[in-house]
């Protein structure tokens, strides 16, 4: 049998907007707390996963700058882009090596430093994960794509307009217990409906807000640093990535998340287990209509019924199928890069029973899934708690 | 400044200039290396005719630099007749009277500032509604 992954140690810093402290201040934060969770173990390589230093901060090369400010000198130390998946990739990266057994103890980080630039450049800088020269070149970016998606999904299929907001307004009531998360409040479907247009028909509340953070993991392939740590074993079960044509006028069906089909599947396969096992789903809500699209793409509904699917069940910690449980992109914050490293700790959390109010009771089997672009690169992960 | 750039792109940008691949006819924009359709090499060139109709659009009320003069504009997915998709913006048009399967056509314009005071201007296509349809 392949050996075990185990999660042994888990930090994160709250994301928001935090115009004192730099990428390394942020990392080194988040890196701190996983060490002093995994009982300061030692580390043999980090993996970095963020999307914007090279262009906002000036700063590429990561993997010293970070490693060296947070006092972890001699180890392998390197960044992982895979666009707004990038944390998610970083861990990829870290099972692989764990894996292959080059390496004992990895440091997974996922910083995102948002804040260090404003405006337009910064516009032009979140466009750098489309197609640069077919739709950055025509003004493309982010937002737009999301939108184009949204319109059409609305015109072909006519859903209840509401479908679109569920998640959102999940995610919201969720990050009222989560102390990390940016937004800390409950929002009503009259808040979603009447919110302005970012990228019309897509809305504020459509839309995970880009924000500054830093989460870490610690994982190891010795069972017995994870036998000695002590606590509930969580292991990452299985991964994939898959990747899809980076522009979408360059896919046969727009509205078909093929990424996500593709790498859902393989990642269940692996691990052995169904869908209807996952006691939880942290869906990628970095615009509603990619959660949608996603669920889709998932096989929990047919193309075209997912908006009615949203709206049958109860996604809810307490629910069928629990998403969004600390408040998703969409109120955790969207640190972007960061942000699979977030699910990760997230979902740590609440297979460990350390979700506080939001606790999925009793989850076993933990889904998590990145998008960079519009599921143009999909990463997913299973992580399970282990007997 | 990003000259060899647009340079290398500029019949792509100006002309609609993709490819058709010898081995299944498939016609192709953006220009790539390899057939999507068959997987075969694809490297001869082929001019579209610039109709197509929307497949959807959105409003951008934020853009990147370069664009801001823009705003707000209208991008869309363009489905070309000879069937690719592409991005693009649509102009000659007012904002409300864009609707999916509108008829349009390819028309070159100014499509990026560069800020710098002897920064370059981008031309390169954009999709305007068909006249009289």
């Amino acid at each position: 049998m392949d050996s075990a992954i185990y999660v042994i140690g888990i930090g994160q810093t709250p994301v928001g907007e935090f115009w004192d402290q730099s990428l390394e201040n942020l990392s080194a934060q988040a890196i701190r707390q996983a060490l002093a969770d995994a009982d300061g173990v030692s580390i043999d390589a980090m993996y970095v996963g963020n999307l914007l230093a090279s262009a906002a901060s000036g700063q590429a090369n990561l993997g010293p700058k970070i490693a060296d400010n947070a006092g972890l000198h001699g180890i392998e130390a390197l960044t992982v882009e895979a666009g707004e998946a990038s944390g998610a990739a970083a861990l990829r990266m870290a099972f692989f090596a764990l894996r292959s057994g080059f390496v004992r103890t990895a440091l997974v980080v996922g910083v995102e430093k948002y804040t260090d630039m404003v405006g337009s450049e910064m516009e032009a800088i979140l466009a750098q994960s489309g197609d640069y020269d077919f739709e950055g070149m025509q003004g493309q970016m982010p937002s737009g794509q999301a939108g184009l998606l949204m319109r059409r999904y609305l015109d072909q299929y006519q859903p209840k307009r509401a479908a679109l907001g569920v998640l959102s307004i999940l995610a919201h009531a969720n990050g009222v217990h989560n102390p990390n998360a940016m937004y800390r409040r409950a929002i009503s479907n009259e808040t979603y409906t009447s919110a302005a247009m970012v990228s019309d028909p897509l809305n504020i509340f459509d839309s995970g807000p880009y924000a500054d953070g830093a989460a870490a993991l610690i994982l190891t392939a010795d069972a017995e640093l994870a036998e000695k740590r002590g606590g509930a074993k969580i292991v990452v079960a299985a991964g994939n990535t898959a990747a899809d044509a980076l522009a979408l006028h360059d896919r046969p069906d727009a509205l078909v998340f093929s990424a996500v089909t593709l790498s859902v599947h393989k990642a269940l396969l692996e691990a052995n287990l169904e869908m209807a096992q996952m006691d939880l789903f942290e869906v990628w809500d970095a615009f509603s209509i990619y959660a949608l699209l996603s669920i889709e793409a998932c096989g929990l509904a047919a193309h075209g019924e997912g908006w009615r699917w949203l709206m049958e069940h109860d996604l809810s910690p307490g629910g069928s199928l629990p998403m969004v449980t600390m408040g998703g992109n969409k109120a955790r914050g969207f640190p972007l890069g960061a942000a699979g490293v977030y699910q990760a700790v997230e979902a740590t959390l609440q297979l460990r029973g350390q979700a506080g109010k939001n606790q999925v009771a009793g989850a076993k089997h933990a889904l998590i899934q990145a998008l960079g672009g519009p599921a143009s690169t999909v990463v997913t992960h299973i992580l399970s708690k282990i007997a | 400044m990003e000259i060899p750039r647009h340079w290398r792109l500029q019949k792509q940008r100006y002309g609609l200039l993709g490819e058709v691949c010898p081995h299944c006819n498939a016609k192709i924009f953006p220009a790539r290396d390899v057939c999507p359709e068959c997987g075969g090499e694809a490297k001869e060139p082929f001019r579209f005719s610039g109709r197509g109709e929307v497949y959807s659009y959105t409003v951008m009320n934020s853009a990147p630099a370069g664009f801001e003069q823009a705003l707000p504009y209208t991008i869309a997915l363009v489905k070309l007749e000879e069937g690719p998709t592409v991005t693009a913006q649509l102009t000659d048009v007012e904002q409300e009277k864009v609707s999916i399967g509108m008829p349009v056509e390819m028309v070159t314009r100014r499509i990026k500032e560069d800020g710098s005071p002897r920064g370059m201007l981008v031309y390169g296509y954009k999709f305007r509604p068909v006249m009289g349809a």
